[in-house]
């Protein structure tokens, strides 16, 4: 079942993509995509490699400008945000990458409280909600290592906690799992799938159907497949 | 980044939890340290060499305009005569603090140089020389000059005017100069700041790429960097001061007989004015590295 061009729930969403192109090199990426991230929903977003996931990804947290429609980030338009605007935006929406950033001359627990930092809430005074959430991601016990000493799964953990510190509303990830194994893949899952409880809104890309499947199994989800610069709804055939 | 108190207090304050985010960069930092400290050493020459030609100026045109001379060229039999009746003009001339006549043995001590100190002053016919030194609100030389022309045809007023100007203009002109040659190196600072915040902020192009990932602003990315060189140029440049200023104090001094190379170096409150270069030049880093850390963020957005 495949309902063309017009995804997401009814009402207010803290994410909105109307009538949205993107371009790029004279190219058309992507082509009239609507979308709407109701609060609290859950949503995967599939396509075959280079089918514009990632560009979708950013055009929802502010990064890239639609070149046509409109993108409303908690009912913003972002084309009337400031620069500075938009960074108080993110601040609201933590952002996991399949090919994870960190500083790497600052240890774990100083990356995961980065967000922390650059609001101007220092670590210090966050120190029992940080050790909880190092434990939470189960990292408690690598917290003073750097990040080019971590494994695949530790740095993606380390990402997630990084993304949910200040508490956002909405969690993005990027291919999370793209470089880790089945067992890590499924203790990530977990965890987006425990913020979903806790109200955060989760759009998750990716090409790998078998987590698409699994968290089925825990959570209620909406499949948005892109295919053809479009961006559709998929159903049952998931 | 805007330039407002808020922004200037956050600059002075610093926080240990932003300048972390910037990772070190050693060499650099001691490539600007170093600069910064060598020009802030060339600049306490500058201005060393520009407050000394400014008191060398102030000196020649005060010392110089205060006094004139007055030849009497006559015959060996009216020259007493003479030089008597152009002291006697002196005396009621308004401005004139002292006038007195040179003695054989001073006119001999100034001719001794270029004749020897046997010249027989008798038997050549040398002008009798009148040293006259002025009053603070001087006197009229066009008047004087008028005056003695009717009263004493064989004198001759030399207010040094023709010789003291051009030499007065040069150590001003020389003066500024230094002050160019300041402004020239404290804009060598400013591009040479540029030209690091330039290769700091695209270096660490990831590491605004997280920044700005997690949320932060280009203000506090800016100043982040900002903070830094600023603090770098603050510095190098109090290490250059001191050092120059080290280097000026062990300069030769004139003594008693002071000259122009003798004379480089400060004196009094002039001993202050270099010690503002490394505000001066804290202040243009933190310009400069505002202007190219905007430049730089806008140009990787």
């Amino acid at each position: 079942m495949l309902r063309h061009n017009r995804c997401g729930e009814a009402g207010t969403g803290v994410i909105e993509l109307e009538n949205v192109a993107y371009s790029y090199g004279g190219g058309e990426l992507l082509s009239d995509i609507s979308v709407k991230l109701a609060p609290g929903s859950f949503h995967f977003l599939t396509g075959p490699s280079g089918a514009g996931k990632t560009t979708l990804l950013k055009l929802c947290y502010g990064a890239l400008l639609p070149t046509a429609g409109y993108v409303r980030l908690f009912q913003t338009d972002v084309r009337s945000l400031e620069r500075d605007d938009v960074a108080m935006m993110r601040r609201k929406i933590g952002v996991v990458h399949q090919d994870v950033q960190f500083l790497d001359h600052l240890s774990v627990i100083d990356n995961v409280a980065l967000p922390l930092t650059v609001s101007g809430r220092h670590a210090e005074a966050a120190g029992p909600d940080l050790a909880e959430l190092l434990n939470w991601v189960g990292l408690t016990n690598r917290a003073d290592a750097r990040p080019p000493e971590l494994s695949g799964g530790e740095r993606q953990r380390a990402a997630l906690a990084r993304a949910v510190i200040m508490s956002p509303d909405v969690v993005l990830a990027d291919e999370p799992t793209g470089n880790i194994d089945w067992e890590m893949s499924q203790r990530l899952l977990t965890l987006l799938v425990e913020l979903n409880r806790m109200g955060k809104t989760v759009l998750i890309a990716t090409h790998d159907l078998a987590l698409i499947r699994a968290a089925k199994a825990q959570v209620q989800s909406r499949v948005l497949r892109i295919s053809n610069r479009r961006l559709q709804l998929a159903g049952a055939d998931l | 980044m805007k330039f407002d108190l808020r922004t200037l207090r956050a600059l002075l304050a610093g926080d240990r939890h932003a300048d972390k985010v910037v990772p070190p960069s050693g060499f650099t930092a001691q490539l600007t340290l170093f600069a910064s400290g060598a020009m802030a050493f060339l600049a306490v020459f500058a201005l060393a060499l520009s407050l000394a030609s400014g008191r060398l100026a102030q000196r020649w045109g005060d010392e110089l305009a205060r006094t004139a001379t007055i030849r009497i060229v006559a015959p060996e039999d009216q020259r007493a005569q003479q030089t008597a009746a152009a002291l006697a003009v002196l005396q009621t001339t308004p401005g004139i603090a002292q006038a007195r006549a040179l003695s054989d043995a001073e006119q001999q001590a100034l001719l001794a140089p270029w004749f020897g100190s046997n010249l027989p002053l008798d038997s050549l016919p040398v002008p009798r020389l009148i040293e006259i030194v002025a009053s603070e609100q001087g006197f009229d030389a066009t008047g004087l000059r008028l005056r003695l022309a009717a009263e004493v045809p064989g004198a001759v007023l030399d207010d040094h005017g023709r010789w003291r100007a051009p030499l007065v203009s040069a150590a001003q002109r020389l003066r500024l100069v230094g002050w160019f040659v300041a402004g020239l190196i404290l804009a060598a600072v400013a591009a040479m700041v540029t030209l690091a915040a330039n290769a700091a902020l695209a270096a660490n192009a990831q590491v605004v790429a997280v920044l700005r990932l997690v949320g932060a602003t280009d203000g506090y990315i800016a100043q982040a960097f900002v903070r830094r060189f600023t603090v770098r140029a603050l510095i190098g440049s109090a290490m250059g001061v001191v050092l120059g200023m080290g280097a000026v104090w062990l300069l030769p001094s004139g003594g008693d007989m002071p000259s122009f190379l003798t004379g480089i170096g400060f004196q009094g409150a002039g001993w202050l004015v270099p010690l503002m270069l490394p505000i001066i030049s804290a202040v243009v880093a933190l310009l400069a590295t505002a202007f190219a850390a905007n430049r730089a963020l806008r140009m990787l957005s």
